[in-house]
């Protein structure tokens, strides 16, 4: 693991509930959309809150593709989860919410599971796909078999 | 059905970015353009693409018949832990006891802070 990759990492933690939570904030202003004014969606995008939102899902979405290029998705998920835990603790510190017994209980239970996964490796080894990954990398990597 | 098509994606965008391969490496090697090319080019990755799409419309169709604090932490939660399953049988990674451990607690504690 270089610093880069975990700098991927988090950008993959950070950037995902960021966004989510520009877009419920912008959504929520632009007031309640029913089904038959579908137009009103596509005008959301102009709210700057939800316009925010999906551009730091975009970047989510790229961090997470690139963190899934070198890294099993059973690490992936578990270890990128520390971003809720990021989220809460700014709800608290910074906005001054209150957070409740429960809530610290979750924040404690998803800090052990990364824990757990941050201790192993980050990539299963297949004896068979190490061979053929790094030369066919830039020419047939498509066709290789799992 | 949120979870079934969420793992999905995950499990199919996984499968094409390994066969893509390690992107930050290729990247110094070819320049980015080709990079995009070659993940735009691979079935898997559309696929997958697709199913994450059909999970998020699919959520937003279970949030307006329940309630929005338990169908979005229910449904993340399950994920977790149904994509170590789907990891372990789709694309044979070694989910050792650790990362039974892992998957569990992250989903338990996602409920948690949700709920």
């Amino acid at each position: 693991m270089t610093p880069r990759k975990y700098l991927v990492l988090a950008g993959v933690a950070l950037l995902g509930p960021i966004g989510d939570s520009l877009l419920s904030r912008g959504m929520r202003q632009s007031g309640g959309i029913s089904p038959h004014q579908i137009h009103s969606v596509v005008l959301s995008v102009l709210n700057p809150w939800v316009a925010a939102g999906i551009f730091l899902l975009l970047g989510f979405f790229a961090s997470y593709v690139t963190a899934l290029s070198w890294a099993d998705l059973t690490y992936v998920l578990p270890a990128t989860s520390l971003g809720y835990v990021v989220l809460a603790l700014i709800a608290r510190f910074l906005l001054h919410e209150q957070i409740s017994l429960g809530r610290w209980l979750g924040i404690l239970l998803i800090s052990l599971g990364v824990g757990f996964v941050a201790s192993g490796p980050e990539l299963t080894q297949h004896p068979a796909l190490e061979s053929s990954k790094e030369p066919a990398a830039d020419t047939v990597a498509s066709g290789v078999e799992r | 059905m949120i979870v079934v098509l969420s793992v999905t994606g995950d499990v199919l965008l996984a499968r094409a970015m390994k066969q893509v391969g390690d992107v930050g490496a290729l990247w110094r090697r070819q320049g980015l353009p080709l990079v995009a090319s070659r993940v735009l080019r691979n079935p898997y990755f559309f696929l997958g693409l697709l199913a994450m799409s059909l999970a998020f419309f699919s959520l937003l169709f279970g949030l307006s018949w329940g309630d929005v604090s338990l169908v979005a932490p229910a449904s993340a939660s399950l994920s977790f832990v149904a994509n170590a399953v789907a990891a372990k049988f789709f694309l044979h990674e070694r989910v050792d006891r650790r990362r039974w451990l892992a998957a569990l607690f992250v989903g338990a504690g996602v409920l948690l802070l949700a709920a």
